[in-house]
Protein backbone atom coordinates (compact mmCIF):
# COMPACT_ATOMS: atom_id res chain seq x y z
CA UNK A 1 0.00 0.00 0.00
CA UNK A 2 3.01 2.67 -0.69
CA UNK A 3 1.36 3.88 -4.21
CA UNK A 4 -1.19 6.26 -3.05
CA UNK A 5 0.19 9.59 -1.98
CA UNK A 6 1.24 9.95 1.70
CA UNK A 7 -0.61 12.46 4.00
CA UNK A 8 0.88 16.09 3.60
CA UNK A 9 3.41 15.82 6.83
CA UNK A 10 5.01 18.62 8.40
CA UNK A 11 6.53 21.52 6.50
CA UNK A 12 8.69 20.11 3.68
CA UNK A 13 12.35 20.86 4.07
CA UNK A 14 12.07 22.10 0.26
CA UNK A 15 8.85 24.46 0.92
CA UNK A 16 5.74 23.91 -0.35
CA UNK A 17 6.70 22.08 -4.17
CA UNK A 18 7.73 19.02 -1.71
CA UNK A 19 4.09 18.36 -0.65
CA UNK A 20 2.10 16.09 -2.20
CA UNK A 21 -1.50 16.67 -2.53
CA UNK A 22 -4.57 13.78 -2.18
CA UNK A 23 -6.61 13.78 -4.98
CA UNK A 24 -9.55 15.72 -5.54
CA UNK A 25 -13.21 14.07 -5.49
CA UNK A 26 -16.51 15.20 -6.30
CA UNK A 27 -19.76 14.68 -3.57
CA UNK A 28 -22.77 14.50 -4.12
CA UNK A 29 -25.88 13.87 -1.81
CA UNK A 30 -29.36 12.76 -1.72
CA UNK A 31 -31.04 14.98 0.67
CA UNK A 32 -34.19 13.83 2.45
CA UNK A 33 -36.82 15.09 0.21
CA UNK A 34 -36.55 14.09 -3.66
CA UNK A 35 -35.20 11.38 -5.91
CA UNK A 36 -32.07 12.58 -6.82
CA UNK A 37 -27.95 13.22 -5.71
CA UNK A 38 -27.38 16.81 -6.00
CA UNK A 39 -23.53 17.89 -5.73
CA UNK A 40 -22.27 19.67 -2.84
CA UNK A 41 -18.91 20.18 -2.70
CA UNK A 42 -15.48 18.65 -3.33
CA UNK A 43 -12.52 17.28 -0.70
CA UNK A 44 -9.28 15.79 -0.76
CA UNK A 45 -8.98 11.64 -0.12
CA UNK A 46 -6.89 9.02 -0.59
CA UNK A 47 -9.11 7.16 -1.75
CA UNK A 48 -13.01 6.41 -2.32
CA UNK A 49 -13.34 4.83 0.80
CA UNK A 50 -11.88 7.65 2.63
CA UNK A 51 -13.65 10.09 0.27
CA UNK A 52 -16.47 8.40 1.67
CA UNK A 53 -16.05 8.96 5.04
CA UNK A 54 -14.72 12.06 5.01
CA UNK A 55 -18.19 13.11 2.49
CA UNK A 56 -20.02 12.23 5.68
CA UNK A 57 -18.10 13.93 8.05
CA UNK A 58 -17.74 17.46 5.67
CA UNK A 59 -21.50 17.46 4.46
CA UNK A 60 -23.58 15.52 6.23
CA UNK A 61 -23.46 17.07 9.76
CA UNK A 62 -26.62 18.50 9.70
CA UNK A 63 -28.45 15.42 8.27
CA UNK A 64 -28.86 16.61 5.21
CA UNK A 65 -28.70 13.51 3.64
CA UNK A 66 -29.76 10.05 3.06
CA UNK A 67 -26.98 8.35 0.54
CA UNK A 68 -23.65 9.80 -0.81
CA UNK A 69 -22.09 9.45 -4.17
CA UNK A 70 -18.65 10.35 -4.41
CA UNK A 71 -16.76 10.74 -7.66
CA UNK A 72 -13.06 11.21 -8.65
CA UNK A 73 -13.10 14.88 -10.09
CA UNK A 74 -10.24 13.66 -13.08
CA UNK A 75 -13.60 11.41 -13.90
CA UNK A 76 -15.99 14.38 -15.05
CA UNK A 77 -15.82 16.00 -18.21
CA UNK A 78 -17.04 19.22 -18.24
CA UNK A 79 -18.11 21.49 -21.00
CA UNK A 80 -16.23 24.77 -21.84
CA UNK A 81 -17.54 28.11 -20.66
CA UNK A 82 -16.39 29.93 -23.80
CA UNK A 83 -19.10 27.49 -25.82
CA UNK A 84 -21.70 28.75 -23.52
CA UNK A 85 -23.36 30.13 -26.94
CA UNK A 86 -23.58 27.40 -29.20
CA UNK A 87 -24.14 24.86 -26.90
CA UNK A 88 -27.39 26.43 -24.63
CA UNK A 89 -28.96 29.81 -26.37
CA UNK A 90 -30.43 27.49 -29.35
CA UNK A 91 -32.44 25.93 -26.12
CA UNK A 92 -34.54 30.02 -25.74
CA UNK A 93 -37.38 30.80 -26.54
CA UNK A 94 -38.66 27.13 -27.22
CA UNK A 95 -41.21 27.06 -24.55
CA UNK A 96 -43.41 24.06 -26.48
CA UNK A 97 -40.08 21.71 -25.47
CA UNK A 98 -41.31 22.30 -21.64
CA UNK A 99 -43.99 19.28 -20.26
CA UNK A 100 -46.24 22.29 -18.64
CA UNK A 101 -48.93 21.14 -21.05
CA UNK A 102 -49.35 17.60 -19.84
CA UNK A 103 -51.26 16.33 -16.81
CA UNK A 104 -48.53 13.50 -15.61
CA UNK A 105 -50.43 10.38 -14.62
CA UNK A 106 -50.44 9.46 -10.85
CA UNK A 107 -49.32 6.24 -11.73
CA UNK A 108 -45.48 7.60 -13.11
CA UNK A 109 -44.70 8.25 -9.43
CA UNK A 110 -42.00 10.73 -8.74
CA UNK A 111 -40.79 12.09 -11.44
CA UNK B 1 -24.12 -11.64 46.86
CA UNK B 2 -24.35 -14.65 48.52
CA UNK B 3 -27.48 -15.18 50.93
CA UNK B 4 -25.84 -14.70 53.90
CA UNK B 5 -24.13 -11.33 53.11
CA UNK B 6 -24.76 -9.35 55.87
CA UNK B 7 -24.95 -6.06 53.46
CA UNK B 8 -28.32 -5.04 52.19
CA UNK B 9 -29.06 -5.29 48.30
CA UNK B 10 -27.51 -2.51 46.40
CA UNK B 11 -30.66 -1.02 45.23
CA UNK B 12 -29.19 2.51 45.50
CA UNK B 13 -25.99 2.46 45.57
CA UNK B 14 -26.20 6.26 44.89
CA UNK B 15 -22.51 7.31 45.96
CA UNK B 16 -20.79 4.52 43.57
CA UNK B 17 -23.16 5.10 40.77
CA UNK B 18 -21.83 8.73 40.75
CA UNK B 19 -18.49 7.54 40.42
CA UNK B 20 -19.41 5.28 37.95
CA UNK B 21 -21.16 8.48 35.82
CA UNK B 22 -18.08 10.58 36.24
CA UNK B 23 -15.81 7.69 34.70
CA UNK B 24 -18.39 7.69 31.83
CA UNK B 25 -18.57 11.29 31.47
CA UNK B 26 -14.78 12.18 32.52
CA UNK B 27 -13.20 9.51 29.62
CA UNK B 28 -15.75 11.58 26.69
CA UNK B 29 -15.16 15.05 28.73
CA UNK B 30 -11.58 14.79 28.75
CA UNK B 31 -10.87 12.98 25.32
CA UNK B 32 -13.24 15.26 23.60
CA UNK B 33 -10.92 17.96 25.12
CA UNK B 34 -8.13 16.46 23.63
CA UNK B 35 -9.29 15.96 20.60
CA UNK B 36 -10.59 19.44 20.09
CA UNK B 37 -7.27 20.62 20.60
CA UNK B 38 -6.70 19.31 16.46
CA UNK B 39 -9.37 21.94 15.90
CA UNK B 40 -7.98 24.04 12.87
CA UNK B 41 -4.23 22.01 12.77
CA UNK B 42 -5.16 18.53 12.07
CA UNK B 43 -2.91 17.28 8.68
CA UNK B 44 -5.72 18.22 6.29
CA UNK B 45 -8.80 20.03 6.10
CA UNK B 46 -10.93 16.89 6.05
CA UNK B 47 -9.08 14.80 9.16
CA UNK B 48 -9.61 18.72 11.04
CA UNK B 49 -13.53 18.27 10.33
CA UNK B 50 -13.79 14.89 11.00
CA UNK B 51 -12.06 15.18 14.40
CA UNK B 52 -13.67 17.96 15.54
CA UNK B 53 -17.08 15.95 14.41
CA UNK B 54 -15.60 13.26 16.89
CA UNK B 55 -15.00 15.63 19.79
CA UNK B 56 -18.62 17.26 19.47
CA UNK B 57 -20.19 13.49 19.96
CA UNK B 58 -18.36 12.96 22.94
CA UNK B 59 -19.00 16.22 24.38
CA UNK B 60 -22.56 15.68 24.01
CA UNK B 61 -22.57 12.08 25.47
CA UNK B 62 -20.77 14.17 28.52
CA UNK B 63 -23.60 16.17 28.92
CA UNK B 64 -25.37 13.06 29.50
CA UNK B 65 -23.14 11.39 31.70
CA UNK B 66 -22.58 14.40 34.11
CA UNK B 67 -26.25 15.33 33.62
CA UNK B 68 -27.11 12.26 35.34
CA UNK B 69 -24.12 11.93 37.92
CA UNK B 70 -25.58 15.82 38.74
CA UNK B 71 -28.98 14.44 39.82
CA UNK B 72 -27.79 11.06 40.95
CA UNK B 73 -25.90 12.98 43.67
CA UNK B 74 -28.32 15.44 44.61
CA UNK B 75 -26.15 18.36 45.87
CA UNK B 76 -27.18 21.27 43.48
CA UNK B 77 -24.40 20.58 41.13
CA UNK B 78 -25.02 20.74 37.71
CA UNK B 79 -23.11 19.15 34.83
CA UNK B 80 -21.14 22.05 33.96
CA UNK B 81 -19.92 22.45 37.19
CA UNK B 82 -18.87 19.13 37.34
CA UNK B 83 -17.31 19.79 34.07
CA UNK B 84 -15.71 23.25 34.96
CA UNK B 85 -15.33 23.65 38.79
CA UNK B 86 -13.36 20.24 39.90
CA UNK B 87 -9.83 19.44 39.79
CA UNK B 88 -7.88 17.00 38.71
CA UNK B 89 -8.07 14.47 41.62
CA UNK B 90 -12.23 14.35 41.02
CA UNK B 91 -11.42 13.61 37.63
CA UNK B 92 -12.24 9.87 37.05
CA UNK B 93 -11.21 9.45 33.58
CA UNK B 94 -8.86 6.72 32.03
CA UNK B 95 -5.03 7.82 32.35
CA UNK B 96 -5.09 6.84 28.22
CA UNK B 97 -7.61 9.95 27.13
CA UNK B 98 -5.65 12.33 28.83
CA UNK B 99 -2.39 11.17 27.15
CA UNK B 100 -1.21 14.43 25.19
CA UNK B 101 -2.12 14.35 21.45
CA UNK B 102 1.18 13.92 20.31
CA UNK B 103 1.64 13.49 16.44
CA UNK B 104 -1.79 12.72 14.67
CA UNK B 105 -0.72 8.96 14.55
CA UNK B 106 -0.37 9.11 18.42
CA UNK B 107 -3.83 10.65 18.48
CA UNK B 108 -5.50 8.46 16.36
CA UNK B 109 -3.45 5.30 18.20
CA UNK B 110 -5.56 6.81 21.34
CA UNK B 111 -8.40 6.91 19.89
CA UNK B 112 -8.41 3.38 18.40
CA UNK B 113 -7.73 1.51 22.09
CA UNK B 114 -10.28 3.62 23.57
CA UNK B 115 -12.97 3.43 21.04
CA UNK B 116 -12.49 -0.06 20.59
CA UNK B 117 -13.31 -0.31 24.64
CA UNK B 118 -15.88 2.60 24.81
CA UNK B 119 -18.17 0.58 21.96
CA UNK B 120 -18.10 -2.84 23.76
CA UNK B 121 -18.89 -0.47 27.35
CA UNK B 122 -21.48 1.17 25.74
CA UNK B 123 -23.04 -1.55 23.42
CA UNK B 124 -23.58 -3.53 27.11
CA UNK B 125 -24.42 -0.71 28.71
CA UNK B 126 -27.43 -0.09 26.41
CA UNK B 127 -28.78 -3.73 28.74
CA UNK B 128 -28.08 -2.01 32.24
CA UNK B 129 -30.49 -2.33 34.62
CA UNK B 130 -31.13 1.43 35.16
CA UNK B 131 -32.79 2.83 32.69
CA UNK B 132 -31.25 6.26 32.28
CA UNK B 133 -28.01 4.62 31.67
CA UNK B 134 -29.70 2.16 28.93
CA UNK B 135 -30.87 5.40 27.28
CA UNK B 136 -28.06 7.31 27.27
CA UNK B 137 -25.67 4.57 25.86
CA UNK B 138 -28.32 3.86 22.93
CA UNK B 139 -27.99 7.36 21.91
CA UNK B 140 -24.16 7.30 22.13
CA UNK B 141 -23.50 3.44 20.55
CA UNK B 142 -24.39 4.58 17.24
CA UNK B 143 -21.60 7.41 17.31
CA UNK B 144 -19.00 5.81 19.23
CA UNK B 145 -19.64 2.28 16.35
CA UNK B 146 -19.13 5.00 14.04
CA UNK B 147 -15.74 6.09 16.08
CA UNK B 148 -13.84 2.81 16.58
CA UNK B 149 -14.64 2.30 12.67
CA UNK B 150 -13.04 5.07 11.85
CA UNK B 151 -10.36 5.08 13.82
CA UNK B 152 -9.60 1.29 13.17
CA UNK B 153 -9.82 2.26 9.31
CA UNK B 154 -7.26 5.05 9.69
CA UNK B 155 -4.59 2.74 11.77
CA UNK B 156 -4.58 0.01 9.15
CA UNK B 157 -4.37 2.56 6.67
CA UNK B 158 -1.10 4.53 8.13
CA UNK B 159 0.58 1.49 9.57
CA UNK B 160 0.30 -0.17 6.78
CA UNK B 161 1.27 2.49 4.80
CA UNK B 162 4.94 4.62 4.40
CA UNK B 163 8.09 3.42 5.89
CA UNK B 164 7.20 7.35 7.76
CA UNK B 165 3.98 6.40 9.19
CA UNK B 166 4.40 2.68 9.95
CA UNK B 167 7.18 4.20 11.97
CA UNK B 168 4.77 6.74 13.88
CA UNK B 169 2.27 4.20 14.30
CA UNK B 170 4.17 1.65 15.85
CA UNK B 171 5.31 4.65 18.23
CA UNK B 172 2.61 5.28 19.23
CA UNK B 173 1.05 1.98 19.60
CA UNK B 174 4.49 0.90 21.74
CA UNK B 175 3.46 4.56 24.43
CA UNK B 176 -0.07 4.22 24.82
CA UNK B 177 -0.34 0.21 25.35
CA UNK B 178 0.38 0.62 28.59
CA UNK B 179 -2.53 2.78 29.49
CA UNK B 180 -4.79 0.28 28.23
CA UNK B 181 -4.99 -2.24 31.09
CA UNK B 182 -6.83 0.39 33.14
CA UNK B 183 -10.10 0.05 30.77
CA UNK B 184 -10.34 -4.04 31.66
CA UNK B 185 -9.67 -3.99 35.17
CA UNK B 186 -11.92 -3.98 37.63
CA UNK B 187 -12.43 -2.12 40.90
CA UNK B 188 -14.48 -2.01 44.27
CA UNK B 189 -17.01 0.62 42.17
CA UNK B 190 -17.14 -1.58 39.06
CA UNK B 191 -17.88 -4.77 40.85
CA UNK B 192 -20.68 -2.80 42.83
CA UNK B 193 -22.23 -1.63 39.33
CA UNK B 194 -22.23 -5.01 38.29
CA UNK B 195 -23.63 -6.65 41.55
CA UNK B 196 -26.12 -3.99 40.75
CA UNK B 197 -27.13 -4.81 37.19
CA UNK B 198 -25.89 -1.28 35.89
CA UNK B 199 -22.49 -1.84 34.11
CA UNK B 200 -21.07 -4.74 33.20
CA UNK B 201 -17.08 -5.70 34.88
CA UNK B 202 -14.64 -4.08 32.55
CA UNK B 203 -12.90 -7.84 32.90
CA UNK B 204 -15.34 -8.80 31.10
CA UNK B 205 -14.90 -6.92 28.18
CA UNK B 206 -11.21 -7.68 28.26
CA UNK B 207 -11.42 -10.89 25.84
CA UNK B 208 -13.57 -9.45 22.70
CA UNK B 209 -11.51 -6.02 22.84
CA UNK B 210 -8.17 -7.86 22.81
CA UNK B 211 -9.81 -9.72 19.94
CA UNK B 212 -11.02 -6.83 17.66
CA UNK B 213 -7.74 -4.84 18.69
CA UNK B 214 -5.21 -7.49 17.52
CA UNK B 215 -7.06 -8.19 14.89
CA UNK B 216 -6.84 -4.75 13.38
CA UNK B 217 -2.94 -4.39 14.44
CA UNK B 218 -2.22 -7.61 12.73
CA UNK B 219 -4.07 -5.79 9.53
CA UNK B 220 -1.78 -2.83 10.03
CA UNK B 221 1.26 -5.01 10.36
CA UNK B 222 1.87 -2.91 13.83
CA UNK B 223 3.25 -5.51 16.36
CA UNK B 224 1.81 -5.54 20.08
CA UNK B 225 3.86 -4.61 22.70
CA UNK B 226 4.90 -8.05 25.14
CA UNK B 227 4.44 -7.90 28.80
CA UNK B 228 1.12 -6.57 30.83
CA UNK B 229 2.08 -3.65 32.84
CA UNK B 230 -0.54 -1.34 33.05
CA UNK B 231 -0.61 2.24 34.24
CA UNK B 232 -3.11 2.80 37.01
CA UNK B 233 -4.80 5.37 38.90
CA UNK B 234 -6.95 7.37 36.23
CA UNK B 235 -10.63 6.04 36.94
CA UNK B 236 -9.95 6.34 41.16
CA UNK B 237 -8.40 9.70 40.98
CA UNK B 238 -5.40 8.61 42.61
CA UNK B 239 -2.96 9.13 40.22
CA UNK B 240 -3.48 11.30 37.28
CA UNK B 241 -0.27 12.32 34.89
CA UNK B 242 0.87 15.93 35.58
CA UNK B 243 -0.85 16.12 31.59
CA UNK B 244 -4.18 16.58 33.39
CA UNK B 245 -3.94 19.06 34.99
CA UNK B 246 -2.22 21.71 32.23
CA UNK B 247 -5.52 20.48 30.11
CA UNK B 248 -7.70 21.71 32.48
CA UNK B 249 -5.70 24.45 32.96
CA UNK B 250 -6.78 25.68 29.26
CA UNK B 251 -10.38 23.62 29.91
CA UNK B 252 -11.45 25.50 32.51
CA UNK B 253 -10.10 28.73 32.72
CA UNK B 254 -12.90 30.93 31.40
CA UNK B 255 -15.42 29.72 34.61
CA UNK B 256 -12.58 29.74 37.08
CA UNK B 257 -11.73 33.23 35.91
CA UNK B 258 -15.61 34.55 35.65
CA UNK B 259 -17.77 31.88 37.28
CA UNK B 260 -21.09 31.41 35.88
CA UNK B 261 -20.02 33.33 32.82
CA UNK B 262 -22.47 32.52 29.88
CA UNK B 263 -22.92 32.97 26.04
Amino acid sequence: MSDHASQPGPEAPEGRTARREWPLWEVFIRGQHGMSHRHVGSLHAPDAERAMRAARDVYTRRHEGVSIWVVPSVQITASAPSEKGPMFDPADSKTYRHPTFFDIPDDVGAM
Amino acid sequence: MSATDPRPPASQPAAELFEFLCRMGDNTLVLGHRLSEWCGTAPALEEDIATANTALDLIGQTQMWLGLAAETEGAGRSADDLAMTRDAWDFRNLLLVEQPNGDFGRTLMRSFLFDAWHRLMLERLTLSGDPRVAAIAAKAVKEVAYHADRSAELVVALGDGTEESHGRMQAALDRLWPYAGEMLADDAIDRAMAEAGIAPLPSALADPWEESVRTTLTRATLTVPEGAFAHRGGKDGARHSEHLGHMLTTMQWLQRAYPGARW
